[in-house]
């Protein structure tokens, strides 16, 4: 049989970043093909070229083995293919059968005729299991509706193959289920699916076969029925090479200790229950499938977000109670997930992002006025003492690289000594010299006494540099297993929510 | 055909766009000055000798530039923040009218200097004030200010004229709606006797100077630079981002209700509900033109004067319509737009 969908060779770069290369997959007839990757590793670009949206330096996609011309979004639309964004593109103020019927229509007519294409909306929520009421407003229904309205909305435009970015990013559970029930039904009718998740129950549960992007590359393609989900989580993180070697050192007193800590937000616990300890000279590492609860469990470190119930202490004060501004001062470095978006201001100087966590402080203003001189003087002795490359005091933060970049953030905390250090997702996107020498510097600062909170997706990072080990599911958090009694398969077993699997496994030490 | 983001930003490129812009703006308008029948070139050469032909010519439109300069401040320190001031015009007016009103009898007693001090610090006051609100329920409440201070021009000019028509109306003249005028000696002294230059042009040159050393050299001013650039990381790196939004709306509104202090001070001596050609908004175009560069507002201001002045002369000595000079300063803010985009991205097939 044919495949009714293929990319064949597909490369994309941005500059000097690899975003796809030279990535083939190919869909068949009512199948449902899972796209996996963790979040940069190219999933979104690809259906962006798929879609017309990027042109691609190379190679080709065909539908229905027709090649489409690159960069032309209505081009994969007139071939059968539909979208299902992350982000709905829903009118809220306008009907279901509006919101399917808009831009579908010929804008040559004056007037719509409604009447048919109530018909066609109704016979095709009927045929593929998709209830909805043609005449509610967008903008009252519940979201996993207003998800059925987008998916009618494609197959309205005879989408013959749907792609779904993150189905389920906005779903609650029971709703999830039923979605991929009815995904079910779909192939059944004829259409066949790709969808792209990072999450592996659904990949498992959901899925004929899957495909995992590293990367950029494809990795692996496995048939669903004859992988596992530690075994995906592996290929989907990866293995990498040669860094420093944490050696063993007996942990200090309790630095940072969260009892409890729940967050919750419009109705959701991000975080639910969770309970951690992290020593002074000891490093914690938190592992997780993208999405669980790290950017929560990030902000309560960074003093941005509070505790619902529950408590966390730094040493005797209340850290679910500090203000970003606080957390400085009380000696928390903290490494963001996101080193571009809230790590630096890309369109400021280096000096300046070096100091503007502590312009109160006296070293650098006086009076209210920025002590230039002594900035400038700060920044370079962290350019020296990091290895800061491609960096002046006056270069703007944007033009460094990603490495650069994350040594700079490194630098301006580790340089005041901090006693607790959340890193969160520290080398997420760099290349292996940057890992290597970032992990160098956090080994240096636990070796210095600090108390290092390590969050983040790669296994081996984990493995390497945590002196225990606890996994973050759905915001809640495993007991707590000693690194040496770790491996890849029992990590990805705790990712994997399979909590009692790993324990009967592994010894486990009381949190 | 697509736009990619230029890796560094060519500075010969951002100077080049304020130029690039008015330049294509004056393209743009010659054939509306055309369709007026002039001879689009005689005209703009007639605008040229109307705001600099001269000794008066260059004094007036050095004295139109005075309130530009300190409105396009305001919407300087407002945009490099992103508050979206857009109530400059109505600051502008509280300003004049807190300077008319206590100008007129409450300061008169004092001191010159001490008396014009007061009325200076009375608009700004009055316009700090009034932006305060809308900074308040965008950090309170997330209102999109855009909105709450362009409305706001509106009730203040309704307020404007309900005082020059009752409360704060000049029982002396007769019967026309102006507001009681500041008294004699509180207004501020000519540079050159019979212009109406005055000393408020050295008065915005110092606050340019100071709006630039705030916004470079002080902690509040990185603070406010950092929160504009990225408000995430501004707030991840412990940013106060209320409190320094809150301080940004009280200078921004500060300097727009000085210009209007000092326009009545300076120039008029009492308010009316045309006192203002549209300073307020006209200080958004100033201010973009300069790219949010305090000294650049100067050279911005004369520009957008020059055009007022230069309409003027224009349509005395051409016949065409005298707001061509409206159309021109709106589309140069069009142009720089799109100058500003092809300084940031180049244009890929």
């Amino acid at each position: 049989m044919s495949p009714v969908l293929e990319l064949d060779g597909v490369t994309k770069r941005f500059g000097p970043l690899v975003a796809n290369e030279d990535v083939s997959l190919s869909l068949g007839q009512g199948e449902i093909l899972a796209l996996l990757g963790e979040n940069g590793a190219g999933k979104t670009t690809l259906m962006n070229i798929l879609f017309g949206h990027y042109t691609a330096d190379a190679g080709e996609v065909r539908v229905f083995g027709a090649p489409l011309p690159p960069g032309r979004p209505r081009a994969a639309i007139e071939a059968g293919v539909g979208m299902v964004h992350q982000h709905f593109t829903l009118a809220g103020n306008l009907t279901v059968l509006e919101n399917v019927t808009i831009g579908a229509e010929p804008l040559s007519r004056l007037m719509s005729s409604t009447a048919p294409a109530r018909r066609r909306l109704r016979a095709l929520s009927e045929r593929f299991g998709l209830a909805v009421d043609p005449d509610a407003r967008v903008g009252d229904l519940s979201v996993g509706e207003r998800q059925r309205v987008e998916i009618l909305k494609a197959l309205y435009r005879e989408a013959k193959i749907l792609i779904l970015d993150e189905p389920t990013a906005v779903l609650a559970r029971p709703e999830a289920e039923r979605l991929f029930e009815t995904l079910r039904g779909m192939t059944a009718e004829g259409l066949s699916l790709i969808f792209i998740s990072h999450k592996l129950h659904e990949v498992m549960a959901a899925s004929d076969r899957v495909v995992v992007l590293r990367r950029g590359r494809v990795v692996a393609e496995r048939r669903t029925a004859q992988t596992s989900a530690p075994e995906l989580a592996e290929l989907m993180v990866g293995r990498r090479v040669a860094r420093p070697v944490r050696e063993a050192q007996a942990p200090g007193a309790p630095v940072c200790i969260a009892s409890a800590v729940t967050v919750t937000r419009e109705g959701r616990d991000l975080l639910d229950e969770a309970d951690f300890t992290v020593h002074a000279g000891e490093i914690l590492g938190i592992v997780g499938v993208a999405g669980n609860g790290q950017a929560t469990l990030g902000r309560l470190l960074s003093g941005l977000a509070r505790p619902t119930r529950g408590r966390i202490l730094l040493g005797d004060e209340d850290l679910g109670r500090m203000t970003p501004a606080d957390c400085v001062s009380a000696g928390v470095g903290r490494i963001p997930e996101d080193r571009h978006a809230q790590g630096v201001v890309g369109e400021m100087t280096v000096w300046e992002n070096a100091t503007l966590e502590r312009l109160s402080d006296p070293a650098f203003s006086a009076r209210g006025f920025v002590r230039r001189g002594a900035a400038r003087a700060y920044a370079a002795e962290l350019i020296r003492r990091f290895d800061i490359r491609g960096a002046a005091p006056d270069t703007r933060a944007r033009l460094l690289s990603g490495g650069n970049m994350q040594k700079l953030i490194l630098g301006r905390n580790l340089a005041q000594g901090p006693r607790l250090i959340l890193a969160n997702q520290p080398t997420r996107g760099l290349d292996e010299g940057a890992v290597a020498a970032v992990h160098a510097e956090l080994l240096a600062a636990r070796g210095g006494g600090a108390a290092v909170l390590l969050i983040s997706e790669d296994l081996d990072e984990v493995l390497g540099l945590a002196d225990r080990i606890q996994a973050i599911v759905k915001g809640r958090l495993s007991r707590p297993i000693p690194a040496e009694r770790a491996d890849a398969r029992r990590i990805g077993l705790m990712m994997a929510g399979a909590w009692d699997e790993a324990e009967r496994s592994v010894p486990v030490e009381a949190p | 055909m697509r736009l990619e983001r230029r890796p560094q930003p060519s500075l010969t490129i951002a100077v080049a766009a304020p130029f690039a812009a008015v330049l294509a703006s004056l393209v743009l308008c010659a054939g509306l000055i055309a369709l007026a029948g002039v001879n689009p070139l005689e005209a703009y050469a007639e605008m040229l000798r109307g705001a600099f032909g001269s000794r008066l010519s260059i004094t007036e439109t050095l004295a139109r530039a005075t309130p530009l300069i300190l409105t396009g401040l305001a919407a300087t320190v407002a945009f490099r923040a992103r508050l979206w001031n857009i109530g400059g015009e109505g600051q502008f007016y509280v300003g004049a009218l807190a300077a008319a009103w206590l100008g007129s009898e409450a300061l008169a007693g004092l001191p010159p200097v001490l008396g014009i001090l007061g009325v200076m610090i009375a608009g700004m006051v009055a316009g700090a004030l009034l932006l305060l609100v809308p900074a308040f329920l965008r950090v309170r409440f997330g209102v999109d200010e855009v909105v709450t201070t362009l409305l706001t021009n509106f009730i203040v000019m309704l307020f404007v004229g309900m005082m020059v028509e009752g409360p704060l109306k000049d029982p002396l003249a007769f019967g026309w709606p102006q507001s009681v005028p500041v008294a004699n000696e509180l207004m501020l002294p000519r540079l050159i006797e019979r212009t109406r230059l005055h000393v408020g042009l050295l008065i915005a040159l110092a606050v340019a100077g100071l709006v630039w050393l705030m916004l470079a050299r002080t902690v509040f001013g990185a603070r406010a630079r950092a929160a504009g650039l990225s408000a995430e990381a501004a707030e991840f790196a412990g940013v106060p981002l209320a409190r320094t939004l809150l301080g940004v709306a009280l200078i921004s509104g500060g300097l727009a209700g000085l210009a209007g202090a000092i326009e009545v001070a300076g120039v008029k001596g009492y308010v009316t509900t045309d006192l203002s050609p549209g300073y307020g908004y006209s200080g958004i175009v100033v201010a973009m033109l300069a790219g949010l560069q305090p000294l650049g507002v100067a050279v911005a201001a004369v520009f957008v004067a020059v055009v007022f002045v230069g309409a003027d002369a224009m349509s005395r000595a051409l016949g065409a319509p005298t707001f061509i000079a409206d159309v021109i300063v709106a589309v140069s803010l069009l142009t720089m737009l799109v100058a500003l985009l092809f300084a940031t991205y180049r244009v890929r097939r």
